[in-house]
C-alpha cells in the first residue's frame, strides 16, 4: 500500500504540489437492528479508496477515488493538483502548515473481543432478548435494539516523509422503548438514543447488559405517558452523563474548533463566540470547577487514535482550565495562526472526504468530592435530567436548548416526581459559570456519538465525551407552549 | 473491471445482473441489487477566498439477499468479481442466521419507469473546477462591492441509480444537481443568506445570489433586540423548506403511521385552506428521480389538500402491510426509517412575496432557520434559531433588523395559521431531492428565547 500512496504523492509533486498527502482507507461496517421483534436490519458493508490532498501555489486541492489501481490513483493525484490550481484563482492568504517531524508508526485500538468475530447469531440473540424484555411490559408501543461495529484500516503518507498505519475499531449498542397514547409519544433509551459507542470490542456491548436494563426502561416509557408536564421556571438542575455529554459536545466541543472560529464553517454550521481575543484575555467560560480537555489518548473514546489525518500525534489539549478558556481544537493550518502547533484534531470521514477539525474526546474532568449520587443527595430543591431527546444551539454556539427523556424532581436530596417532556435552555458561558458541582471519578463514564455532522460535503464524525454528571443553578426549564 | 462513466446506468444494471446471479447461486429465494454512482465536486469559500476544493467519484453496490422470510444485506464500493462474490456470500450468511420476519419480505414487481431526460444536464455533468471557481469569484465580487465578507459553497453532482431485483425490476436513471449558497457577514453584525439549486448549473446566476445575500447582510447591520413572545411572521422559502422537510420526516411516512408516532390521519385538518402539499418525484422543478431505491416508479402523493391531511408515502414493505401498492418512496435496504417523501412541493398562493410583508401589521420577517430539531415529534413541536436576516416589520414595512431568536413551535400549528402564500416559489435542496416551496405569512409564531447577535 505504501508504494501506491508514495506514487500518488510523487505524481502530485511532479505536477507542482509543494505538499501532498495520500490516505488509503479500508472500512468494514456491521449493523443489526431489531425493531419490535423483527430483525429490520442485518447488514455488512465494505468501503475502500484513496484520498489525495495537495497544496499548489498556497491553495488546497483534494480528490478521491474508490480505485486502488495505480494508474487511476495517479489520475486522481493529477486531478487534485488541477483542483488546487482552480482554488488559487480565488485566494487571498496562502496556506502555511506548522513544521514538525514526520510521523512514523503503527496504532491499533485495544480490543479484547473482536466484534466482527462474535457470531452473528449471538449478537442477534442479545438484541432479541433485550427487545423481548421491553415488549413484555404492557403499554409499550414499539421498541428497538441495535448493534453497530466499524473497523477502519488507514495508511497515511505525506511528501514530508510521514508514514503511519492504524486500525481503529468502534462498537456500539443500545435499546429504546416507545410508548404512545393519543398525541403523547414518550421514549426511553439506554445508554443513549441511537446507542452508546466506544473504541473497544464486543466486551463493551456485554458490559451494557442491555437485556438487564430493558424492562425498567420500558416501564419508564409507559409511566411517562401519565406523568405531569414539567412546569416552566428557573430551577437547579443535575445533568446525568447521558445528557451532560451532549451539552459538552454542543457548547464546548464545537465552539472550540479553530476552523469554525476562522469562519470556514460559517456557511453551514456557523462560527463561534470563542474568538482568539478571548483566548488572550483569559475569558471565563465556566466556574472554577470546569476543566475541559480534548484528549485523543483517553481509553475507550471514539476520538482516540495514534495520529490524526495530518500525521499529528494524539495528545491531550486543555480547552478550559479552572473555568478559564485556554485552548482550541486545531490543525496544522489553523494552529500557527494563533501562534501554536497543531493539537492533532484533523480527521476525515472515510477515504472520500477531506480532513476537518473534529472533536477528539472532549471530556469534562471529574472533581474529587462528591459522586453523582452524592450531588443529588446534596441538592435540596432541583431536577435530575437524563437521556437526551432533542438538541439545538445557535450559529455562534451561545443560545442552546435541550430536551431530555426524563426529569425527576429532587426534594431534600431524594428523587421524586417523574415529569415528561422536560426542556431547558440557556446561554453557554452563563450556564457553565453556574456549575457548582461536578461528579467525582467514581461517576465518570466515556460516552460519545458516531453521528457528529460537519462540513460540506457532509461528514459524519465519531467523537467521544467523558463526563461524570454535574449540577447547575438557576436554569430556565419548561420551554415553550404545550 | 472498468469503472462506469457517471451516467452509465446500463453498466450499473449489468453489475446488478451479475450480483443477482451470484445471489441465486448462493441460494437466495429472492434478491435485490441497488447500485448508486456519484460523481460530485464542491468548491467552498470563506473569508472571500476558496479554502476547500474537493471531488469524488464512487460507486456503492448493495445486495438484499432474501431466504424465505429472512433477509440479509451486504454492500461494497468495489466492483471486481471477487468483491461482488464476497457481497453475495456475506448477505447470504447474514440471511441464513437472522430471525424470520413474521411479515415476510416484500419485493416490488416490475412497473414501467418513465424516461426523465430533464433530470440530467450535460452542463452540470461537465462542470469543471474553473466553472465553480468562477461562480465563487462572482459571489465574492458582490460581497466586495457591498463591503461584506463571503462564505459559501458551489457544488455540482451527477448521480446514477440502478435497481434490479429477482422479480424482474430493472430501473436505471441519472440526475444532476448544482447548488450555490452563500452566507455574507458584514460590519455591525449584519448577515445575509442566499441559495439556488438547479438541475442545470448554467441556470444558476452567481452574481444574483451574491447580490441577494449582500443586500440582506447590509440591511441586517446593527440589529436591535426584541423580546421573545408570539409574533406574526413572514417566512421566506428557505425557512418554509425546513417546515416541509421536518413534517415529511416526522409524519408523512407510512411507517410512522403504522407505529402510531405520526400526526397524519386522512381527513384530519392540519393546515389552513391555503395549504396544499404533495410529493412528486417526477416534477422537473424538484431535482427529480423517476423511481425509488426499490425500483418503483414515484407516484405523485397528495399529503395535504387545502389543509386536510390526505395520504402518506409507502415503500414495498409498508404497502404490503397496508394492502396497497408502494408509492415509490422506498429507501435503500436495510431501512429502519421507513419510506420518506423526497420531492415535496407546496402549492403557490395568490399573494406576491412583497405583499406578504406589506400585509403584516407588526411581526417578523425570517430568512431562514438554523439547527432545528423536534422536541415532541408527534405534536411536531420543533425548536431552532433564526439566522442570516431577521427583520421587524411594522405597518407593512421593514423597520429594523433584529437579533436572532429561538423558537419552540408546533409546525402543525404553523400550517393551521398560514394566512397568505406567495405566488413565487423556490427550489430548496433537501434530503435526497429538492423541495419547491413558497414564502408564507403565519398568524402567530412562538419565539422562546433571544441571543446576542
Amino acid at each position: 500500500m505504501r508504494d501506491l500512496l508514495d506514487g500518488a504523492v510523487e505524481t502530485a509533486r511532479l505536477r507542482g504540489a509543494a505538499y501532498a498527502d495520500a490516505r488509503h482507507v479500508h472500512r468494514l461496517d456491521e449493523s443489526l437492528v431489531v425493531r419490535t421483534g423483527r430483525v429490520e436490519a442485518a447488514a455488512s458493508g465494505e468501503s475502500e479508496g484513496v484520498g489525495i490532498r495537495v497544496l499548489v501555489d498556497g491553495a488546497w486541492g483534494f480528490a478521491a477515488t474508490a480505485s486502488v489501481d495505480r494508474e487511476e490513483v495517479g489520475r486522481t493525484a493529477a486531478r487534485a493538483v488541477e483542483i488546487a490550481r482552480a482554488s488559487a484563482t480565488a485566494l487571498r492568504n496562502r496556506v502555511a502548515l506548522d513544521t514538525r517531524e514526520p510521523a512514523v508508526g503503527r496504532y491499533a485500538t485495544p480490543v479484547a473481543e473482536d466484534p466482527f468475530r462474535v457470531p452473528l447469531e449471538e449478537k442477534l440473540a442479545d438484541l432479541l432478548a433485550a427487545d423481548e424484555a421491553m415488549r413484555a411490559v404492557p403499554g409499550v408501543s414499539f421498541t428497538e435494539a441495535l448493534f453497530q461495529a466499524q473497523r477502519e484500516q488507514k495508511t497515511f503518507v505525506s511528501s514530508e516523509g510521514a508514514f503511519t498505519e492504524q486500525t481503529i475499531t468502534h462498537v456500539g449498542a443500545g435499546v429504546e422503548a416507545n410508548a404512545i397514547e393519543g398525541d403523547e409519544h414518550q421514549r426511553r433509551s439506554y445508554p443513549d438514543a441511537g446507542g452508546g459507542f466506544q473504541a473497544a470490542g464486543y466486551e463493551y456491548v456485554r458490559s451494557l447488559d442491555l437485556a438487564g436494563r430493558a424492562g425498567q426502561l420500558a416501564e419508564e416509557s409507559v409511566a411517562l405517558l401519565s406523568a405531569p408536564q414539567l412546569p416552566a421556571g428557573r430551577r437547579t438542575i443535575v445533568l446525568d452523563p447521558s445528557q451532560l455529554y451532549l451539552q459538552l459536545h454542543e457548547s464546548c466541543g464545537h465552539p472550540t474548533e479553530l476552523d469554525r472560529v476562522f469562519g470556514t464553517e460559517a456557511s453551514y454550521a456557523g462560527t463561534s463566540f470563542l474568538t482568539p481575543d478571548l483566548l488572550a484575555s483569559g475569558f471565563r467560560y465556566g466556574s472554577d470547577l470546569v476543566d475541559i480537555v480534548a484528549d485523543a489518548t483517553a481509553a475507550g473514546g471514539l476520538g482516540t487514535f495514534g495520529w490524526d489525518d495530518e500525521g499529528v500525534p494524539a495528545q491531550a489539549v486543555p480547552l478550559v482550565r479552572e473555568g478559564i478558556f485556554v485552548g482550541y481544537l486545531s490543525s496544522r493550518e489553523t494552529a500557527p495562526r494563533i501562534g501554536r502547533a497543531s493539537g492533532g484534531a484533523m480527521r476525515a470521514d472515510g477515504w472520500n472526504r477531506i480532513p476537518l477539525i473534529r472533536m477528539t474526546n472532549v471530556n469534562l474532568l471529574p472533581k474529587p468530592g462528591m459522586s453523582l449520587a452524592e450531588i443529588v443527595a446534596d441538592t435540596d430543591d432541583g431536577l435530575y435530567l437524563a437521556s437526551n431527546r432533542s438538541w439545538s444551539i445557535d450559529d455562534r454556539r451561545l443560545n442552546f436548548q435541550f430536551a431530555t427523556e426524563v426529569a425527576y424532581e429532587i426534594r431534600g436530596g431524594k428523587l421524586g416526581t417523574l415529569y415528561r417532556n422536560p426542556t431547558y435552555t440557556g446561554i453557554t458561558p452563563e450556564f457553565w459559570r453556574s456549575c457548582d458541582a461536578v461528579g467525582d471519578a467514581s461517576s465518570w463514564v466515556m460516552l460519545g456519538t458516531p453521528n457528529c455532522g460537519k462540513g460540506e460535503p457532509g461528514q459524519t464524525g465519531h467523537v467521544g465525551h467523558g463526563v461524570s454528571g454535574a449540577r447547575f443553578r438557576d436554569v430556565q426549564v419548561g420551554v415553550g407552549r404545550w | 473491471m472498468v469503472r462506469p462513466a457517471a451516467t452509465d446506468g446500463g453498466v450499473l444494471l449489468e453489475i446488478g445482473e451479475r450480483l443477482l446471479a451470484y445471489a441465486e447461486a448462493e441460494g437466495a429465494s429472492d434478491a435485490e441489487v441497488v447500485a448508486w454512482l456519484e460523481d460530485a465536486s464542491l468548491t467552498r469559500f470563506a473569508n472571500s477566498e476558496i479554502h476547500q476544493n474537493v471531488a469524488e467519484s464512487g460507486v456503492h453496490v448493495s445486495l438484499r439477499f432474501v431466504a424465505g422470510r429472512r433477509q440479509g444485506v451486504a454492500s461494497t464500493d468495489r466492483l471486481d468479481d471477487a468483491a461482488l462474490h464476497r457481497v453475495a456470500e456475506a448477505a447470504g450468511r447474514i440471511a441464513a442466521v437472522t430471525a424470520e420476519r413474521d411479515d415476510g419480505v416484500a419485493l416490488p414487481e416490475p412497473a414501467p419507469i418513465r424516461d426523465m431526460g430533464e433530470a440530467l444536464s450535460a452542463a452540470t455533468a461537465d462542470a469543471t473546477p474553473d466553472l465553480r471557481a468562477a461562480g465563487a469569484r462572482a459571489v465574492i465580487a458582490a460581497a466586495d462591492a457591498a463591503g461584506v465578507i463571503a462564505y459559501g459553497s458551489f457544488a455540482t453532482a451527477v448521480e446514477t441509480l440502478a435497481v434490479a431485483n429477482s422479480r424482474g425490476v430493472r430501473a436505471a436513471g441519472s440526475r444532476s444537481w448544482a447548488q450555490l449558497l452563500t452566507v455574507m457577514m458584514g460590519p455591525g453584525g449584519g448577515t445575509g443568506y442566499a441559495e439556488r439549486a438547479a438541475v442545470d448549473v448554467g441556470t444558476i446566476d452567481a452574481a444574483a445570489i451574491g447580490a441577494e445575500a449582500a443586500e440582506r447582510a447590509r440591511a441586517s447591520r446593527d440589529p436591535i433586540a426584541v423580546e421573545a413572545g408570539d409574533y406574526q411572521v413572514v417566512l421566506e422559502s428557505y425557512a418554509v423548506g425546513d417546515i416541509a422537510e421536518n413534517l415529511g420526516f416526522l409524519g408523512f411516512s407510512a411507517l410512522a403511521v403504522e407505529e402510531g408516532r405520526s400526526f397524519a390521519e386522512p381527513g384530519r385538518r392540519i393546515g389552513s385552506d391555503l395549504v396544499s402539499i404533495w410529493d412528486d418525484g417526477a416534477d422537473p422543478g424538484c431535482l427529480p428521480m423517476p423511481f425509488d431505491f426499490e425500483g418503483v416508479p414515484k407516484e405523485r402523493v397528495s399529503l395535504v389538500d387545502h389543509g386536510i391531511c390526505r395520504d402518506v408515502v409507502y415503500d414495498a414493505q409498508t404497502a404490503a402491510h397496508a394492502g396497497r401498492r408502494s408509492t415509490g418512496h422506498g429507501l435503500p435496504a436495510p431501512n429502519t426509517y421507513g419510506p420518506l417523501p423526497m420531492n415535496i412541493v407546496m402549492a403557490p398562493g395568490t399573494t406576491s412575496r412583497a405583499d406578504l410583508v406589506a400585509g403584516m401589521d407588526r411581526g417578523l420577517l425570517v430568512t431562514r432557520f438554523h439547527y432545528t430539531n423536534p422536541v415532541h415529534p408527534k405534536l411536531a413541536i420543533v425548536t431552532g434559531m433564526t439566522r442570516d436576516g431577521t427583520f421587524l416589520v411594522e405597518g407593512g414595512r421593514v423597520v429594523a433588523p433584529v437579533r436572532n431568536l429561538r423558537f419552540t413551535q408546533s409546525y402543525l400549528d404553523a400550517l393551521a395559521g398560514v394566512e397568505a402564500v406567495s405566488t413565487e416559489r423556490r427550489l430548496v435542496r433537501g434530503y435526497a431531492g429538492g423541495m419547491l416551496v413558497p414564502a408564507v405569512r403565519i398568524a402567530a409564531w412562538t419565539f422562546t428565547g433571544t441571543t446576542e447577535h
